[in-house]
């Protein structure tokens, strides 16, 4: 019935594939969407040719904000971290596989916005306005 | 479950028709049931159309001016101020001062009067209920001026604990603030008896009415109450408009709070002396479009009937709690009937209440999700937000009865 609520959706949200934190982990970081007080974390290990070999993300939220980090998650695992810091909002809906309004897009942004957070540091990150207009 | 249009004693068809807005299809096919007045009202054509009249008719800067516009808008806006006034029953309409919203008048009172007035150590007491408007304010006060800030815990059925009350004014608070009514919990506190106690113990006392004011009558004489605020666009009035009532001789003891023209009697190049009450407090053009729409917005509520609102308010959300309790997996949030009026938050099982709310909406239902503006109290009951559901004088049994059916519709798709 519902293009939203694709069954991809309803499955990462129930059943996450990704969800704990890494300790020890080479990057975390976290944020929030202050809109719907959506919460994610995410932690990376990566090895010394810049590869992430674990990802795993943990925080509370709505269903398009924990799958989109849980798929999110899954698709950077052993990714090289140039390549991560190229994802950009397009490559979330494609992963997503759906069509979101305005609200809805930022929780659906709120994790790369936190993974990027992590690989660029503090003061490189769009703020989710900003990625949602990207 | 069979449900009139009628509610209590109004004439809910009637009032509907008022109300453009409640026509609208928000998708092909689906009308509109608006369950988020609690956040904002709709309005009346009435409300709409002395707006209209205004800018067509009477547009122009009021104060100052002599041409014939000028003094109509002054009258109008003057006018408006007088109905308001009377809407609370405050002795005088000069105890009324126009602010942006509900907002900016606990900030008025935190920054003139609270600046002023308190010293470091001094204590200000809140709620754990409180919207950030109440709270953040006093924070920003605590952070500059060293003030210590107290609070009445909530229960965990939803009410002020009034038993912790003695303890916090034996402390002799210098303000005591808090909400005549929850937006998140819907609880109505004892709001004449705090003022009461809080004057015993040598504290002024301020009440946050933005949910309260559109929900009730209210009577600032008879609650004895120092400040009040409440904002226009929660009872049937335009945004960007709210109001604060203060007790003259505290609001003529009061510094300015924003500086500029109308508050202002004369200006040297290094000095001024401020205008009297209200217009010290309404400094630059004030909303004055918005100020007549909310003097009609007063004259529609005053029409139907502040009881007969009252009233029906209450059976709706009544009517609410008991059918949201049939609904599997939904948790409602806040007292019994008995003491809550307005809204319905709760969250359901599985589903978080974004998400609800998102499924609520294909089905035409608007309701809110999040945390209100209300983080501490949302902590406090472990949950990080709520859907919330709210009433108004144009809502229906029925309307409940489509959210609740739509309630269904997420439990299919969140299993
Ligand atoms: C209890 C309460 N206080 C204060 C406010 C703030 O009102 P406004 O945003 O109009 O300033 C609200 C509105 O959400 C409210 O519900």
């Amino acid at each position: 019935m519902d293009d939203l609520y694709r069954e991809v959706i309803i499955d990462r949200y129930q059943n996450p594939r990704f969800r704990g934190e890494l300790d020890p982990h080479d990057y975390s970081y976290q944020d929030d969407n202050p809109v719907c007080g959506d919460h994610v974390r995410i932690d990376l290990r990566v090895d010394e040719s810049e590869t992430v070999t674990e990802a795993k993300f943990s925080g509370d939220g709505c269903s398009i904000s924990q799958a989109s980090a849980d798929l999110l998650v899954e698709k950077i695992t052993g990714m090289k971290l140039e390549d991560v810091r190229k994802l950009g909002k397009a490559d979330i809906l494609e992963m997503l596989g759906i069509e979101l309004g305005p609200v809805r897009l930022k929780c659906a942004l709120l994790s790369l916005k936190v993974l990027k957070g992590g690989v660029y540091g503090l003061d490189d990150v769009m703020t989710l306005d900003e990625l949602a207009a990207s | 479950m069979a449900a009139s249009p009628k509610a209590g004693t109004l004439d809910v068809n009637k009032i509907r028709a008022d109300f453009p807005i409640l026509d609208v299809e928000v998708q092909p096919g689906v009308k509109l049931v608006y369950l988020d007045s609690g956040a904002s009202s709709q309005k009346p054509v009435q409300v709409i159309e002395a707006m209209d009249r205004y800018y067509r008719h009477e547009n122009s800067n009021i104060h100052r001016g002599v041409h014939t516009l000028a003094e109509n808008a002054t009258e109008a806006y003057e006018i408006a101020r007088g109905k308001v006034a009377k809407f609370i029953n405050a002795a005088k309409p000069r105890e009324i001062v126009f602010t942006r919203n509900a907002t900016e008048a606990v900030n008025l009172v935190a920054f003139s009067w609270g600046r002023a007035n308190l010293k470091e150590g001094d204590l200000v007491v809140l709620t754990e209920m409180e919207h950030h408007a109440n709270l953040v304010p006093w924070q920003m006060l605590a952070a500059e001026k060293g003030i210590r800030l107290e609070f009445i815990p909530v229960t965990e059925d939803g009410l002020l604990d009034m038993a912790a009350l003695p303890d916090l004014l034996a402390q002799k608070p210098k303000l005591v603030g808090f909400t005549a009514m929850s937006n998140v919990l819907g609880t109505i506190t004892p709001a004449a008896e705090i003022v009461r106690l809080a004057h015993e113990a040598g504290a002024l006392a301020l009440i946050d009415g933005a949910q309260s004011v559109p929900h009730m009558p209210t009577d600032v004489q008879a609650l004895d109450v120092d400040f009040l605020v409440f904002s226009s666009h929660k009872m049937l009035g335009p945004t960007g408009l709210g109001v604060l009532y203060g007790k003259l001789a505290l609001l003529e003891a009061m510094p300015p709070f924003l500086g500029g023209g109308d508050m202002i009697k004369r200006v040297e190049l290094r000095s001024f002396t401020a205008n009297e009450v209200p217009q010290k407090f309404e400094a630059g053009t004030p909303a004055i479009a918005e100020v007549i729409g909310l003097g009609a917005a007063v004259d529609y509520l005053n029409a139907v009937g502040m009881d007969a609102i009252a009233a029906h308010d209450h059976e709706l959300t009544a009517y609410a709690l008991e059918r949201l309790e049939e609904v599997p997996g939904v948790r409602i949030f806040g007292p019994s009937a008995d003491h809550k009026s307005s809204n319905a938050s709760f969250t359901f099982e599985g589903a978080h209440p974004h998400d609800v709310a998102e499924i609520l909406n294909r089905h035409g239902v608007a309701t809110r999700a999040g945390h209100h503006c209300a983080m501490p109290l949302h902590n406090k009951f472990g949950i990080p937000s709520t859907t919330r559901a709210s009433f108004y004088l144009y809502n229906t049994k029925q309307e409940i009865d489509q959210l609740v059916e739509a309630l269904y519709k997420v439990k299919e798709i969140f299993g």
